[in-house]
């Protein structure tokens, strides 16, 4: 396999002319293979989604699962050297895949940002907050001056809550805490106003009370941009709150995906059962179980054959055959509409989330459903 | 089990990377279904034997609160300052970090104590006090007989074995260039419990427990996975049968899935061998689970503590009400959009230099006058509920004048009533008094 060469790149359209109309971003069966040492690791395979303007993706799944590799090929951060990518992305009608640096450096920043996880590490520790924001702003505003990008970072700096941004706006990563280093981040991500905005676990290393304002922030700022959003994490009440559509991963596919509701409340893929049981529930009945998934993740370099899920999912054995060993399942619609997809062979999965999923991780819904 | 074991054998090959023996959640206990005796006995309970009626009957509940236990541990105001030096040649202490500034509480004996908040709370220096790598500057920590506050070095040594620790990260915490044997074995060779000869013994017998593969205790730490890391952690802080395990965020370095596995292993743990646990942690479901008692901090000192039902169904503290709040629900996906929640401003205030009175009130949305003044004391509202608070009361019925006043002997403005003496009630047990001050009622109630 091969990165699909430059052609018909329709590089020179400017990205945000045909925003508008159909989803911003769109993903096409994204492939990305890593050659090791010990072989190739296809971290990201037959990827599919869309996230339109104003709208939030959520992509769920646990490390390893390919939901940062395949950001990382959105925003064009892989060294093409080394990764080999195939498929199409294409952000507000630009082909991603296969663009040269240079005029992935015009989008990357400008028209699409990335927001990481571990701010402190994400941020120069010798620069000054200002100084790395000025930067951000003057690398895609050539003509502006200096003084027009500090007035910008200090003014983005207080759209993210920053007290006396005039001041703090001189200071080191070091003086900010982990919650403002984060809004620090969120404004340099912000700064020229991308239309997609992938945020890479932007609450985990978070208190809750800070995670909550963060969130907040994400909202007020998705809706004043209208941006189109991408947020992973592995926390699904996060997920509940913020996104409109789920893609949920596992070992470098997509195993699930459809809307908030579909994914959350009515799942028929066995992983989607699995995180949602797996996880206390602030709310639930303190005798409620914790039911884990059994084993760890896969390993990616000798993925298993089949349903790379079958060595952990318990419900196998409810399908005839050797079927989710030998065979690959495909994404089909599910039962709860033709949005929802899923990966999986379960003849009824409806019935066995009603009947043996749905007792133990919310039995008080159990009667609603029937 | 359901399957026949040939098929077993037949996938076998392709389950690279999974270790056969973390099948993550089994029984500790040696008494095994007897149909599968070579399951165990190989260390290849493969996950294709657990059907899902067997794991949800593994599923653990949550742990319940036995009052009447005895405490194991005591903790009386105790207080952990930290000196901060001036730059330059002569540095001179010129202030200080007050972690964890006079905390009281019990941890039950074979029971959990919780010990939530944000971080820079000083929950986990309590941790590290309680296990004495820190030395406290003031209060007492009794633990069987002995005030481990106040022993040196040497005195402490016999005691640590009874004393220990899981960590966080298990990729810092365990030494890279030993092997998993060493690792497990090392507290038997320093405390010389078992001769040589047996070391290996007790540490495949450790890594049973956990729920690993004794047969990989020559293997080093990077052939783990971060659940497998986290369960060598768990072995060696097992090593010498403690009495008191403190978990200091034992499963927020884990992917979700893993988290339960560890949780649930923990909770065999504790019921086998009548472990005590101090479970820090900043995720509030996870502790829910975990701890039928639990304590709320927010700069260095308590601010709530109580059972389960309480802290989680009636917190009386805003800071306690707020922190709930702002936990995202799963639940929510059936509503769509963002949960009400309490908004906290800013940010926690410096521990070097906390705001007058009650530390909290900066962000409250309660706070008065008598808040900067006075500092509200952790007072017992109920049979197994303590709040410190001047305005504590269920949330949307906080009371519109101070609940502590006549305690005090302030007025509502918090300066002193001429002529009034304050109760002299012991506000800082470490455990409960049997009477308590009603709040509707404004007396000393009991049961």
């Amino acid at each position: 396999m091969t990165s699909v060469p430059m052609t018909q790149s329709s590089a020179t359209e400017s990205p945000d002319d045909r925003g508008s109309d159909g989803p911003y971003l769109q993903v096409e069966d994204l492939k990305v293979t890593f050659p090791t040492q010990d072989g190739p690791v296809t971290a990201v395979s037959g990827l599919t989604y869309s996230v339109e303007k104003g709208k939030t993706l959520g992509i769920v799944g646990e490390s390893g699962s390919g939901k940062s590799v395949s950001s990382m090929a959105v925003m064009g951060l892989h060294d093409t050297k080394s990764a080999q990518i195939s498929g199409s992305i294409r952000v507000g009608g630009t082909e991603v895949v296969g663009l040269s640096e240079a005029k992935m450096r015009g989008l990357r920043g400008n028209s699409m940002a990335m927001i990481f996880q571990d701010a402190l590490a994400a941020l120069h520790p010798f620069y000054k907050i200002g100084g790395q924001l000025e930067e951000a702003y003057l690398v895609h505003h050539s003509s502006a001056s200096k003084r027009d990008a500090r007035r910008k970072a200090i003014e983005m700096l207080d759209r993210v809550g920053i007290p006396q941004p005039d001041r703090r706006v001189d200071d080191f990563p070091h003086q900010f805490s982990g919650g403002m280093r984060q809004r620090a981040m969120i404004a340099m991500g912000l700064i020229n106003d991308p239309s997609l905005l992938i945020a890479d676990e932007p609450t985990t290393a978070l208190d809750v009370t800070v995670q909550a304002q963060i969130l907040d922030l994400l909202q007020d700022l998705q809706r004043e941009f209208n941006s189109a959003v991408i947020i992973i994490t592995h926390d699904l009440g996060v997920i509940a709150e913020m996104a409109d559509d789920v893609l949920v991963m596992y070992a470098g596919r997509c195993v699930e995906y459809g809307t908030t509701k579909q994914i959350l409340t009515a799942p028929e893929m066995p992983y989607t059962w699995g995180l949602l049981s797996s996880i206390p529930d602030v709310g639930a009945s303190t005798d409620a179980r914790l039911i884990p998934i059994p084993g760890n993740p896969p390993s990616l370099l000798r993925p298993p054959s089949g349903c790379s899920f079958h060595p952990r999912c318990v419900h196998s054995d409810k399908v005839p055959g050797d079927l989710c060993r030998t065979e690959l399942p495909e994404l089909v619609p599910a039962s709860s509409g033709t949005a929802h997809l899923k990966r999986c062979h379960l003849a009824d999965p409806v019935g066995v989330y009603t009947t043996e999923v749905l007792p133990e991780i919310a039995p008080e819904l159990v009667e609603e459903t029937r | 089990m359901t399957q026949d074991p040939n098929a077993r054998a037949e996938i076998e090959p392709t389950e690279v990377g999974a270790n056969a023996a973390e099948t993550g959640d089994r029984q500790l206990t040696a008494e095994h279904s007897p149909e599968t005796p070579d399951a165990y006995g190989s260390h290849e309970i493969g996950i294709e034997d657990l059907d899902f009626a067997t794991l949800a009957e593994q599923g653990h509940t949550a742990t319940k609160l036995d009052p009447l236990a005895p405490a194991v541990l005591s903790v009386d105001n105790l207080k952990m300052y930290f000196p901060v030096k001036s730059s330059g040649v002569v540095r001179r202490t010129i202030g200080h970090v007050q972690a964890v500034d006079g905390i009281s509480f019990e941890v039950p004996k074979g029971g959990s104590l919780g010990l939530v908040g944000e971080s820079g709370c000083g929950k986990s220096t309590t941790g590290r006090l309680i296990t004495r790598l820190y030395k406290p500057t003031g209060g007492s920590m009794m633990f069987d007989g002995h005030d481990l506050a106040k022993l040196s070095a040497r005195e402490m040594k016999p005691l640590r074995r009874d004393v220990q620790m899981i960590f966080q990260d298990p990729y810092t915490s365990l030494n890279p260039r030993h092997t998993v044997g060493t690792i497990v074995g090392a507290p038997l060779e320093v405390h010389k419990i078992v001769p040589k000869n047996q070391v290996l013994k007790r540490v495949q017998e450790l890594l049973e427990i956990v729920g690993l593969n004794p047969e990989h205790y020559n293997r080093y730490p990077n052939e783990f996975s971060g659940g497998q890391r986290q369960r060598i952690g768990i072995a060696r802080a097992l090593t010498l049968n403690p009495k008191v395990l403190v978990a200091d965020e034992p499963v927020s370095a884990l992917d979700v899935s893993i988290q339960a596995q560890v949780v649930n292993l923990l909770q065999d743990i504790q019921s086998e061998f009548d472990v005590s646990f101090l479970f820090i942690a900043h995720d509030l479901a996870i502790v829910r689970h975990f701890c039928p008692e639990v304590a709320v901090m927010y700069l260095g000192k308590i601010v709530e503590i109580g059972d389960r039902e309480t802290i989680y169904g009636k917190p009386h503290h805003p800071y306690t009400q707020a922190l709930l709040s702002a936990v995202p629900d799963v639940k929510q996906a059936a509503v769509g959009g963002r949960r009400e929640r309490i908004r906290l401003e800013g940010d926690v205030p410096s521990p070097i230099n906390p705001p007058s009175g009650c530390r909290f009130r900066t962000r409250c949305q309660f706070a008065q006058e008598i808040c900067a003044k006075v500092e509200p004391p952790l007072l017992q509202i109920g049979q197994r509920h303590k709040v410190a608070c001047h305005f504590a009361g269920e949330l949307g019925s906080h009371p519109a004048s101070p609940v502590t006043t006549d305690l005090l002997g302030v007025d509502d403005q918090g300066s002193p009533v001429a002529g009034a003496t304050p109760t002299n009630t012991q506000l800082t047990i470490p455990g409960y008094e049997d009477t308590w001050y009603d709040l509707k009622t404004k007396q000393t109630t009991g049961v």
